[in-house]
């Protein structure tokens, strides 16, 4: 919601610490925040449409404008590998990647988390082949939801720089040493240009320090170490439960990192963000820069009279569970908007199932349902999710039960034919 | 202490071992002797960056590890990545000063043939290409032992495998090993070596080169395997020796391009007294050892063309 005229006399005045604002795209800005947080190690496979971070960084290596390791690695399995490794040897390491990328390096996601190393990873989301497309989507990114990597969705250009920003003091954090991963919607802020506010090295060293008290690299010759042993039934489970505790606990951590970013900064960050959600009835959950377009139908539907509100999900992982509870109990039904399918499941929109099964065990059910759109770089218009939106006003009237994803938007489909099969 | 002087005996050799016991390697392991060995000569200032495999599986069996040196596993194809990037983060963190510039700290990436010679083949690759200053020890076993003996691109030429059965149809394997050797000569890096844990003192002079080497070095060593090779556990020194002495395993030292045998053999032994101490080879017929022969003789030719010199010479009669 708008803020207040004291609010924003109050952030004038906390934009003191800023020194300056710039025209930037999604990668650029995921270069500067690795320069600004004085990154050691880099290792970064091409990939459309995340090149540009890339070749950014070693622009910025070359000019002598930060001092790193870069590693022209021969593919994203290599490039994941080196940075958990310069991790483990107490780098800041950074990576980059997309789509076929990730799948590529997918056995090492697991590894990085397992060996609870604190690399920081930038994800511009998109498609999956086959049909080959370098379009956006979430399919990549909810690949990776059972990694065990917390994962920061970022909705703009600004939001990009401050997520890595606070993704290095997170994941270094000694309560938390676990990767961390950003998305940026590929070529919608991957390529966009939008107004940045970068904080510059000084403040984003003191707000994410290297090499944080209690932190020490696990490759140490003076105190050695055996790190990825063979871990058999006696101790394996154990070593899994530890994961379970520390991402559900990283949570704190990332709030506080939020918190203080917005006390510093002037821009606050929660697990989840509330739009029009006080007095909302109907709500819309989405993530990543699909959130702004679900604002956008919001504003329109409230106009109307329509009391609509949404729920964008800062956080995928660790799932801000209570967060999306408490802010969908007092609506009278619920949706999601997502950019991604899963294949054959109960219910195909995977951010739906996780949500229902969070509110039927609370015991709350209400109507809801969900929505898959803008697969594969499919425009989403607004004028379309103001349709959703009344599709699940008219479920809640007519109290039906949707029992399927709606597919909205494929050519030639009706998607309440999907509710018959 | 890395060990610094040449070897030329055994006395040379550090006493000092650096490989716990304890670990479940079988006896007459081959990779057990090279990592003792290995392991003596790279001292306490080494990061081992380890691949999966029979090595990594029985000496790091939680809570127990063999490892006094940081000890690294990732995965099966990636040593050489993640050496690339021990190597990098100590480079950035010394420049930076976090590390002292003036320390050693070598970077020791293992791995068996299966993590070198097929799956780890791109990441190696990448490593070498890239210049990362790391030693590359390749203990190999000529198969995927750890998983139960399944053929690999190092598999020579008639060996069964359970993946190369002997049948009615087909005998074993049927492609001659690779040549990771020519691999490494194409990346130009400064060293590269063959070695044998049947020759202890040439083994260890060329694992301390390999750690002397600024820049990329790789050392190839040969492997009994008692289970895999289907060998006596006190045999597997004597196979080694055979395989030298046989010419079917040549020791090579290449240094910045140029190749030297660093132990001649004035008379070679027939291939088939390599071949007829190992249960692998059993199934061959005197014609399939005839053309074993026949590919050592090319080979023995093509080095000793390429040394410029008969350092391996005719079968002894």
């Amino acid at each position: 919601m708008s803020l207040t005229l004291e609010k924003k006399e109050e952030r004038k005045e906390l934009r003191q610490v800023v020194s300056k604002r710039i025209a930037a795209t999604g990668n650029y800005a995921a270069a500067l925040a690795v320069k600004d947080a004085d990154v050691d190690v880099a290792a970064i496979y091409p990939i459309t449409p995340q090149v540009q971070i890339a070749e950014k960084i070693a622009e910025f290596v070359a000019n002598g404008e930060l001092d790193a390791e870069v590693i022209h690695v021969e593919g994203e399995h290599s490039a994941l590998s080196a940075v958990v490794a310069a991790a483990a040897t107490g780098a800041r390491a950074f990576t980059a990647t997309s789509s076929q990328g990730l799948e590529y390096m997918h056995e090492m996601l697991y590894i990085a988390s397992s060996l609870r190393q604190p690399v920081v990873m930038a994800l511009a989301t998109r498609a999956l082949s086959a049909p080959i497309n370098i379009w956006n989507d979430y399919a990549d990114a909810f690949g990776m939801r059972e990694t065990g990597w917390i994962m920061l969705f970022s909705e703009n250009v600004q939001e990009v720089y401050d997520n890595l920003v606070q993704a290095f003091r997170i994941a270094e954090h000694p309560d938390v040493l676990l990767p961390v991963v950003v998305t940026l919607d590929g070529y919608i802020l991957s390529h966009t240009i939008e107004p940045l506010e970068p904080l510059g090295r000084e403040e984003v060293l003191s707000f994410a320090p290297k090499r944080p008290r209690g932190y020490r690299p696990v490759l140490d010759p003076d105190y050695p170490i055996t790190v990825g042993t063979l871990g058999t039934p006696h101790w394996y489970y154990e070593a899994k439960y530890q994961q379970v505790v520390a991402l559900r606990e990283s949570k704190r951590i990332i709030e506080e990192a939020g918190r203080e970013f917005g006390k510093k900064y002037g821009r606050e960050y929660g697990l989840i963000e509330e739009y029009m959600m006080d007095d909302a009835e109907l709500a819309f959950v989405s993530l990543g820069a699909t959130a702004s377009l679900v604002k956008a139908a919001v504003d329109r539907l409230r106009k109307e009279g329509i009391k609509a509100g949404m729920i964008k999900l800062r956080v995928l992982r660790p799932f801000p569970v209570d967060e999306v509870v408490k802010a969908l109990e007092n609506v009278e039904a619920w949706a999601t908007l997502n950019r991604t399918i899963s294949y054959g499941a109960a219910i195909e929109e995977p951010l739906f199932t996780e949500i229902a099964a969070a509110l039927a065990v609370r015991g709350i059910v209400k109507p809801m349902a969900s929505f898959v759109h803008g697969m594969g770089g499919r425009d989403i218009f607004v004028r379309e999710i103001v349709e959703m939106y009344k599709k699940l006003d008219e479920i809640r009237k007519s109290g039906r039960k949707v029992k399927r994803t709606y597919f909205w938007g494929v050519k030639g489909h009706d998607p309440e034919e999907d509710q018959a099969m | 202490m890395a060990l610094s002087k040449p070897v030329r005996t055994i006395w040379d050799i550090p006493r000092e071992e650096r490989f716990a016991p304890g670990h479940t390697m079988c006896q007459g392991c081959g990779a057990a002797i090279i990592m003792r060995h290995l392991t003596k000569v790279i001292g306490k200032d080494a990061i081992i960056v380890q691949a999966t495999g029979c090595v990594e599986v029985t000496t790091t069996a939680f809570p127990r590890t063999s490892w006094l040196n940081p000890w690294l596993h990732l995965a099966f194809e990636n040593a050489g990545a993640g050496a690339s990037g021990v190597e990098a983060a100590l480079k950035a963190l010394k420049r930076k000063g976090v590390i002292d510039p003036n320390r050693k700290i070598k970077v020791v990436a293992i791995a068996g043939d299966g993590g070198t010679f097929d799956i780890g083949l791109q990441s190696l690759s990448g490593m070498l290409e890239r210049g990362h200053n790391v030693m590359y020890v390749v203990y190999d076993n000529e198969a995927y032992m750890n998983t139960g003996i399944q053929r690999s691109g190092a598999t020579p030429l008639g060996a069964w495998t359970t993946t190369t059965p002997v049948g009615k149809k087909l005998r074993g394997e049927l492609r001659p090993k690779k040549d990771l050797i020519g691999i490494a000569l194409a990346h130009r890096i400064p060293y590269i070596a063959t070695a044998s844990p049947a020759y202890p003192t040439d083994m260890v002079e060329k694992l301390r080169k390999a750690y002397e080497t600024e820049g990329p070095s790789l050392v190839h060593i040969i492997s009994p395997c008692t289970p895999g090779w289907r060998i006596r556990n006190e045999d597997s020194v004597k196979v080694a020796r055979l395989a030298v002495l046989t010419g079917m395993w040549v020791l090579l030292e290449i240094v910045n391009g140029k190749p030297r045998v660093t132990v001649k053999v004035p008379k070679r032994k027939p291939v088939r007294e390599y071949l007829r101490l190992q249960g692998r080879f059993r199934h061959l017929t005197d014609e399939e050892i005839a053309r074993i022969q026949k590919m050592v003789d090319e080979y023995v030719e093509e080095i000793n063309r390429w040394v410029g010199e008969q350092a391996i010479g005719p079968v002894e009669g």
